[in-house]
């Protein structure tokens, strides 16, 4: 919590000074508790942060978010059969001091079990893509608000490489560099206790060369920032993280630590000569606000063009600001025309259903009819041969009755009841 | 706002411990009374700390001077609607920058003249429609001139006068999101509304009276009341009422407006009809 608020402190000490006259002041006035306002409100509303984890089945995404926030983030372990790659998305609200985050965990389901991987950066992409429109949609209202959104677009992605000790694998290579552009990513190691040190690090190095090489933008800690430049130009240096996590807790003297216990011995999970997971906390901690602007500038980015698509312009075609009635207007005709297209694609498709429904019923009745009709047969059929039987047809009426005591008459009742004796 | 020589000038050097503002009169100079009401923006960049804020402090000299004064409101209205429009063209602009330059007024503080009686109809016409777009803070202007006992009648009559119009003035009512603010802002509507102050900053010329006020006293006039407001502990507050409520609403009836050119809504006029439609 104190990396949170020395960040919002941060923030706002950046104020801009364009030209204006700087006046002196002669006792003090009490707007350097201005800082203090804004945190005060920040607190009061909560923070929210929402990450993206990548990687194959079992590479450890649930294990490392429960030991980077020491809360069991309780899930079912997934299967290696899905046909295609989802996210799934959840949500934990945890409190530190007085500070509440609501801290949102997206991981990827199936990544990298297909047979075929080649479309498994997609459904990524349209996530990340989803969050921004959500955001754009609800910025673009006539009646808005903006300051109780719940933001969902994703502020940083751990991308989990594998701990294969070799170099990356083409797959890494193609969906970090569809990411690359929309959201920050921070590359880690999964699993990093089964790679000895010296070999971690010639694998750190090849790592970053062929992100290098290949163009990949990865997150970089800033450095602009005297208090935070020195601590985050040498975790620079330890990209990628290599992070072992465990949900499990392992008793080491009289305490419980979070730990991996093997024959050979226990990987601490906050050890940091063990592993990485503790440094990337502590970054992720101090780097959230910054983490936030970059998000936010990918997302104008995400911004313009979309607008750009839906054919907006900010100067016409003369090199002229175009007017605000003109650029609402034409804006609002697009996204009416979208909005008119998709209503008519969906009512098209809802009619295609109703005729199939309907051939499907007649045809159902139509069976349904045929069979009636032979039932209807049979059972006529049978009746007649029940009213044979039981009846007498004579002179146009139905006589039921039967031979008498005596063997010689028989008596016949009309079915209104009148008698007839032969 | 206010008219010419209730010390608003005075006020916001005193606030702002500096001459942030000139005063707009000398002392043996014929002061010609203006046709219109001009609108005079200063900005300055103050720092304490190691914060920095750019402040910027608009007069209205001549406002309310005039034989008649119909529609005298209409430039400050419009000047206050040109900040958020200025506002709304860079955030719709494609290619925007990261921070909008905000020029919006936060907050607007109205001197009433110390009559001692009521408010009089431009003040409460002034109020009305002023409080629907920005965050008005109502100040009674040389309130050394009203013993202890007129001030608070004169109070009183004040806040039963906005009640009655249905003025809703900084803080809003309907903003208080708990009881902790309910409480603060209970206590801030009942005493910071009235201000009296007397300018002894000695670049001023020791403008001292022989039976003495002290502008820093809170028993003689609420002066630190109001600086507490203003600036400790409400500033982002009055920031943040802007941008989310009043903004919004202006923003709102700005994309009402469908074939009419864009200045009708300058005149701060309601816009036709709050369909929430989308964009």
């Amino acid at each position: 919590s104190a990396y949170i608020f020395s960040c919002i402190c941060l923030l706002y000490l950046s104020h801009q000074n364009d030209g204006c006259r700087t006046l002196p002041l002669s006792m003090h006035v009490g707007f350097d508790s201005l800082p203090d306002q804004l945190l005060k409100k920040s607190i009061k509303q909560g923070f929210c942060f929402n990450i993206l984890c990548i990687g194959e089945t079992g590479i450890g995404k649930s294990a490392l978010m429960s030991s980077l926030f020491n809360t069991n983030f309780e899930d079912s372990p997934s299967t290696h059969f899905l046909p295609s790659v989802r996210l799934r998305a959840q949500s934990y609200e945890i409190q530190e001091s007085n500070v509440l985050l609501k801290l949102t965990f997206v991981k990827t389901v199936g990544f990298g079990d297909q047979v075929n991987k080649a479309d498994s950066y997609l459904p990524i992409v349209d996530y990340i893509d989803a969050q921004f429109e959500a955001y754009l949609e609800e910025e673009l209202k006539v009646m808005r608000s903006l300051f109780s959104y719940h933001d969902t677009r994703i502020h940083v992605c751990l991308y989990f490489i594998s701990p294969t000790g070799r170099s990356l694998k083409n797959i890494d290579l193609l969906t970090m560099r569809s990411l690359d552009s929309k959201v920050n990513i921070i590359p880690v190691i999964g699993k990093a206790d089964s790679i000895s040190k010296t070999e971690l690090q010639e694998f750190k190095k090849k790592i970053m060369t062929e992100l290098v090489t290949n163009g990949i933008q990865i997150y970089q800690f800033p450095t602009d920032d005297e208090t935070v430049s020195e601590m985050n130009t040498i975790t620079n240096g330890h990209l990628p993280f290599a992070v072992v996590g465990s949900m499990e807790k392992v008793k080491i003297g009289n305490k419980m630590v979070r730990a991996r216990q093997y024959p050979w011995g226990i990987v601490k999970v906050e050890n940091e000569s063990h592993c990485d997971t503790v440094k990337l906390r502590r970054m992720l901690c101090t780097n959230m606000e910054d983490l936030r602007e970059k998000t936010c500038a990918y997302y104008e980015l995400y911004r313009r063009c979309r607008l750009e698509k839906l054919g907006c312009k900010d100067v016409g075609p003369e090199n002229e600001p175009v007017s605000l009635q003109e650029v609402f207007e034409a804006k609002r005709l697009e996204f009416f025309l979208e909005m008119e297209r998709k209503e008519e694609e969906i009512k098209q498709r809802f009619v295609q259903r109703v005729n199939e429904k309907a051939a499907m019923l007649e045809e159902a009745e139509q069976q349904a009819t045929l069979e009636n009709r032979l039932h209807r047969e049979v059972l006529s059929h049978n009746t007649w041969r029940y009213l044979k039987d039981k009846y007498m047809w004579h002179l146009g009426t139905w006589f039921s009755g039967g031979v008498g005591s005596d063997g010689l008459t028989v008596v016949f009742h009309d079915l209104k009841g009148l008698s007839m004796s032969k | 706002s206010r008219q010419s020589g209730l010390g608003k000038s005075t006020m916001v050097n005193t606030l702002f411990k500096s001459k942030v503002s000139r005063k707009s009169s000398q002392p043996g100079q014929e002061e010609r009374i203006p046709k219109t009401v001009q609108l005079q923006s200063i900005t300055h960049v103050i720092e304490e700390k190691g914060v920095k804020m750019k402040l910027t402090v608009t007069d209205t000299p001549g406002f309310g001077d005039q034989i008649n004064n119909e529609n005298c409101w209409d430039p400050i209205i419009k000047y206050i609607n040109e900040q958020y429009e200025r506002y709304l063209r860079e955030e719709i602009l494609i290619s925007r920058k990261r921070k909008i330059p905000d020029t919006r007024v936060h907050g607007c503080v109205y001197f009433v003249p110390p009559t001692g009686h009521w408010l009089r109809p431009l003040d409460l016409e002034f109020m009305r429609r002023l409080s629907k777009i920005v965050n008005v803070v109502p100040v009674i202007a040389k309130a050394d001139t009203l013993t202890l006992e007129e001030r608070a009648e004169f109070k009183q009559r004040i806040q039963e006068d906005l009640k009655t119009h249905a003025i809703s003035v900084y803080p809003q009512e309907d903003f208080d999101q708990d009881p902790e603010d309910r409480a603060l802002n209970d206590r801030i509507r009942v005493s910071a509304r009235v201000l009296g102050r007397r300018g002894l900053i000695p670049a001023e010329g020791g403008a001292q009276v022989p039976w003495g006020a002290l502008v820093e006293n809170p028993a003689h006039c609420e002066f630190p009341l109001l600086r507490d407001l203003l600036i400790r502990s409400h500033l982002q507050d009055l920031k943040d009422i802007t941008h989310n409520v009043h903004y919004e609403s202006y923003r709102v009836r700005r994309l009402n407006e469908s074939n009419r050119p864009g200045l009708s809504s300058l005149n701060g006029l309601p816009g036709k009809g709050e369909a929430s439609s989308h964009l």
